[in-house]
């Protein structure tokens, strides 16, 4: 199974990367982009796990490794079975 | 199989091939081809620089190594060495700025520490295109970062270097690296065999398909095609790098290996033919056991990766298991892939099958050297014709716009971003005329610097060679250190154009000259050809690393002013020198000659007097006039003191003002002394036969200079600041 | 008194730090491996500045995993004296020692510079030779030491009195261009409620003897060395 977990700042957080992103993308003429904000993503491969089992594993280790909770928040999704 | 096609994708001609073809008796394979085309190739044989290179002087009586190895080793006393190497990477660092510098830093790193020194400092080389064109400063900014993320990671400090801007690097910026590391001279080692028997070791990361004929890209020109290039690019692993690094001296320390080489250019190549083919003897290896990162490379691919953070180790039978504990503990694989040989022969299975077999001899020693055509080009450089450069009315403004200059302009932007001071020996921070390193455990320093002035070298080679090492020499000087070796750093054109050929002839025999007087031995270098882009070169651009020693740390001097009502002497002569000085180019867009002279034996006896009146404690400060001349060496002294100290001026000599407070003549130092030491020093500059003029004093809020008792510029010293401090951060503010 | 430094694979300041308080001070001084499970009976542990495991996840975040970091919590849990200076500081707040978490500087680039720092609270064993609003010159060499925390956490720490070093002017002045790397509150470093952690971003190693200009750094180690009974 392949998992896609997505990391980005909380909505509180200042994220000045995603700042910068923004002021870029108006810069250069694209205005209508109203918020920018910039994350990292993970791709894990994932062998003898039940969808079920990954539904309490996956986050589990995103919120002891992968994230850090009081900065960040995550989401994630399985991208092929 | 081999078309003309094949051999121009490889860079080789067809003399070349037929040489191939005799020395190993029979048509090379497409992985043999692969082999010796990065192996013959510019950047790892020197086949066009070599016959003019060897007019260098390379002995002298602490040189330990001197070229021919990863980099050149002095002794420093107390049973220790530095070693320490220059090298560009230009190329990458166009394609990708940012992992082009970083692997930039990543390679001379590896190049000192494989032979068993630490490394303890970095320098860097810069060139850019003006910041207001094009891509330049998207470049600027990619390289910087990617120095800074390497060295700063692997905890090497940036301490110095220079960035100065041309037209001419607007496509082909120029990325010149040095290291210094230090090592205890019974634990030096070298890419050496041993004896047959002996087992050879991979260590490090995997190889992957990157950076796959990364020799041969460096030897060629740009075109526009070479955009697509970019899957070459190597990624660095500055993570990687530190734990190599440990891990690597660890087994050095601990007397476990025979030999080492790193896989820099050329990758296993390289490293598999240089190691026994410097012992006269072979190896034998098997190429399913290197360790591999993507499925389904070709021994091809394998033998010409040039993946980042590899090493090849030689050690005895016996010692294999306490190699690979050594390794485990800082996390990384050691792998037997084969075994030294005798009978000279490069061999390596792939499949169970015989994919390369090779004499190391023909590889590495058989390499053509070519002794290409050079000529002067038919267009001189031109002169600066004095009735036609009017004078600036307003002086102060173009002072003020000359600090402003971008290659003149203060340069924290940059060296900010570099950790500067991780080991704690930094003892003169970056902006100085030289970086200054304590020496643990001794009561010695190490000085550094690189130097080059491409404006010089584009007007007269032979010149600019001279001037390149005069400058650097004299940075050590006024830092209170004496020259003991130097690295070169040779960027040029293509050296299939003969006036590029000229060029390279001419600064490296003007280099030699220079180094003969001031009798320090050259101990190895790099030389980076092929820096044009369609179609145009850059300015020859010799950048010299000259690394220096003061006996005692705590007579170093530095280049600020240290307090009010001290006497400012400028040790030399003013000439009415304005040829090729940022004066010409920064305020009135004019490249135009003769490039200031030199008389070299002027200049030793001055270094010599510099040095002297340092160890004797009579400096107070010590500046070099270079780029932008007097009045912004003078504006600096005021700038880099703990607080910013004025100064009242008053020059006598009869010429024009601009060319007095701008120009650019050589074998000249500002210094200031105590009032109380003034006799001694104008008694010993006396004995030396240097000219010493009492300038005036310290102290004030301005910059007051005086020409012939008329007051030709006034301004505040904080104004001046101002137009210095904030020209590089104002070119990156995102607009 | 006896102080180890963890060692961790990619720290480049222990050595630093080793020779400070080894060859400086005079300090009994080890290196302690990350893999061991072991103090050696130091009496203080350094967590030491660098890029632990090339800081590819988070600052100082799998560091905190790694074997001799449950002797640390343990030894920090028993009162034991831990100091973490820049990546040991980010450590400390990945191991939930000390609260908050860094972010990049606020201007998205490494910072490598003297900076100075006002001194918050006195008479913690950090502290102790030092007077609160005294000003301290030492240097930052980070990417990531803008220091956020929620707003309770903020509040908690300030009321509690934990912030022991905020960015300042030579002064002691509070302003946006002291607060370099754009730091909530100014905050350079922060200590545990009990007073037997604190992390901080400069380097008091890189000022701690006469060549390097400064030698303000020596008033933690040589506060810590006068705690010790």
């Amino acid at each position: 199974m392949k998992v896609r977990i997505l990391v980005s700042f909380k909505d509180s957080v200042l994220d000045p990367q995603g700042q910068t992103v923004m002021n870029a993308l108006h810069t250069l003429g694209y205005g209508f982009v109203k918020n920018a904000r910039q994350g990292k993503v993970f791709e894990l491969e994932v062998e003898g796990l039940s969808r079920e089992q990954a539904e309490a594993a996956i986050p589990e280790l995103a919120d002891k490794v992968l994230v850090n909770p009081i900065i960040e928040k995550f989401s994630w999704q399985v991208l092929e079975t | 199989m081999i078309d003309p096609k094949i051999l121009a994708d490889h860079n080789l001609t067809l003399e070349e091939y037929e040489t191939i073809v005799r020395l190993i008796g029979r048509e090379p394979n497409w992985t043999e081809l692969g082999i010796f085309s990065v192996m013959w190739s510019e950047h790892c044989c020197y086949k066009s620089s070599k016959v003019h290179l060897r007019k260098l002087p390379t002995e002298g009586r602490q040189v330990i190594q001197g070229p021919g190895e990863n980099a050149g080793i002095i002794d420093i006393g107390d049973g220790l060495a530095v070693v320490f190497k220059i090298e560009s990477h230009n190329h990458p660092s166009f394609i990708e700025p940012f992992q082009g510098a970083a692997t930039g830093v990543g390679g001379i790193l590896r190049d000192i520490f494989t032979m068993g020194a630490r490394p303890v400092a970095l320098l860097d080389s810069l060139r850019f295109g003006p910041l207001g064109a094009g891509r330049n400063k998207a470049i600027m900014e990619g390289v910087v970062s990617g120095i800074s993320s390497y060295g700063n990671s692997i905890g090497v400090p940036t301490v110095g270097g220079e960035v100065t801007f041309d037209p001419s690097y607007s496509l082909n910026p120029l990325v010149n690296v040095f290291c210094l590391g230090l090592a205890r001279q019974d634990k030096i080692f070298y890419a050496r065999a041993g004896q047959p028997g002996n087992q050879v070791l991979y260590v490090g990361s995997k190889t992957g398909r990157d950076g796959i004929h990364g020799a041969t890209m460096a030897s060629a020109e740009f075109g526009k095609e070479t955009e697509h290039k970019r899957p070459n690019v190597q990624v660095g692993d500055p993570f990687k790098e530190k734990l190599l690094l440990e891990a690597c001296l660890e087994v050095m320390d601990k007397n476990l290996i025979v030999g080492i080489q790193d896989m820099g250019a050329a990758g296993l190549t390289c490293s598999t033919t240089e190691v026994p083919a410097k012992s006269g003897l072979g190896l034998s290896f098997n190429l399913d056991l290197v360790p591999q990162r993507e499925a389904g490379m070709t021994p091809y691919e394998i033998m010409l990766s040039e993946s980042q953070e590899r090493m090849l180790i030689v050690a005895e039978k016996g010692k294999v298991e306490e190699v690979r504990q050594v390794f485990a503990k800082w996390d990384l694989e050691a792998v037997v892939i084969g075994e030294i040989t005798s009978g000279g022969r490069l061999v390596g299975t792939f499949g169970g099958r015989t994919e390369i077999d090779v004499p190391v001899e023909a590889v590495i020693n058989r390499c053509p050297v070519y002794n290409r055509k050079f000529e002067p080009p038919a267009r001189t450089a031109p002169r600066l014709d004095w009735e036609s450069l009017p004078q600036p009315a307003d002086l102060k403004a173009a002072f003020l716009r000359l600090l402003a200059s971008p290659t003149i302009a203060d340069k924290e932007w940059v060296f900010r971003q570099y950790d500067h001071m991780v080991q704690t020996n930094t003892i003169l921070l970056p902006g100085a005329d030289a970086a200054v390193l304590r020496i643990k455990g001794t009561a010695k320093a190490v000085a550094m610097t690189l130097d080059g002035n491409a404006a010089f070298a584009a007007l007269d080679p032979r010149a600019g060679g001279r001037l390149a090492v005069a400058e650097a020499c004299r940075n050590l000087a006024c830092v209170g250190a004496a020259p003991i070796g130097v690295t070169n750093c040779l960027n040029f054109g293509n050296p299939e154009k003969p006036e590029v050929m000229w060029q390279f002839k001419e600064v490296i025999e003007g280099m030699a000259e220079a180094c003969r007087a001031f009798g320090i031995p050259v101990t190895g270098g790099n030389v980076s050809f092929y820096n044009d882009t369609e179609g145009a070169s850059i300015l020859p651009t010799p950048v010299l690393g000259v690394v220096g020693l003061l006996e005692d740390a705590a007579k170093m001097v530095t280049p600020g002013f240290k307090a009010e009502g001290e006497v400012v002497v400028l040790l030399g002569r003013n000439g009415p020198e304005l040829g090729g000085s940022e004066y010409l180019r920064a305020v009135h867009s004019r490249e135009e000659g003769p490039c200031p002279g030199l008389d070299l034996s002027e200049e030793v006896k001055l270094q010599e007097l510099c040095r002297e009146a340092s160890g004797r404690g009579l400096l107070r400060s010590a500046h070099d006039v270079s780029e932008g001349g007097l009045a912004v060496c003078l504006a600096e002294c005021a700038f880099l003191g703990n607080r910013q100290i004025g100064c009242d001026l008053d020059f006598g000599e009869e010429m024009r003002t601009d060319a007095l407070l701008f120009g650019e003549s050589q074998s000249r130092i500002v210094i200031t002394v105590r009032p109380d030491d003034l006799d001694k020093l104008l008694g010993l500059a006396r004995k030396k036969h240097v000219p010493a003029v009492i300038l005036g004093e310290t102290g004030g809020t301005d910059l007051v200079f005086h020409h012939q008792d008329r007051e030709a510029v006034r301004v505040p010293v904080a104004e001046a600041y101002r137009a210095w401090k904030e020209a590089l951060p104002e070119a990156f503010l995102i607009k | 008194m006896k102080f180890g430094v963890v060692v961790f694979p990619g720290s480049n300041c222990d050595y630093d730090a080793y020779h400070v308080l080894h060859s400086v001070l005079k300090q009994d001084t080890v290196f302690l491996w990350h893999k061991d499970h072991n103090l050696q009976g130091a009496d203080c542990v350094i967590l030491p500045g660098g890029f632990s495991y090339g800081d590819y996840l988070r600052s100082g975040a799998i560091a905190r995993f790694s074997p001799l970091m449950c002797e640390v919590a343990e030894f920090a849990e028993r009162g034991g004296l831990v100091l973490g200076i820049c990546n040991g500081f980010q450590i400390l707040m990945e191991m939930g020692l000390l609260p908050g978490a860094m972010l990049r500087n606020k201007r998205l680039k490494f910072l490598c510079q003297f900076v100075h720092l006002r001194l918050e609270k006195e008479g913690t064993a950090f502290t102790r030779l030092g007077r609160r609003g005294q000003v301290l010159r030492l240097p930052i060499a980070h990417y990531e030491g803008n220091y956020y925390a929620p707003p309770e956490t903020l509040e908690e720490l300030e009321k509690g009195g934990q912030v022991v070093f905020r960015y300042s002017d030579r002064e002691g002045r509070l302003s946006e261009e002291a607060n370099v790397n754009g730091a909530l509150n100014s905050i350079a470093g922060i200590i545990n409620r009990r007073g037997n952690v604190l992390g901080l971003m400069p380097h008091p190693e890189r000022a701690s003897e006469a060549v390097f200009g400064s030698q303000d750094g020596r008033l933690i180690f040589e506060s810590l060395i006068k705690s010790w009974p």
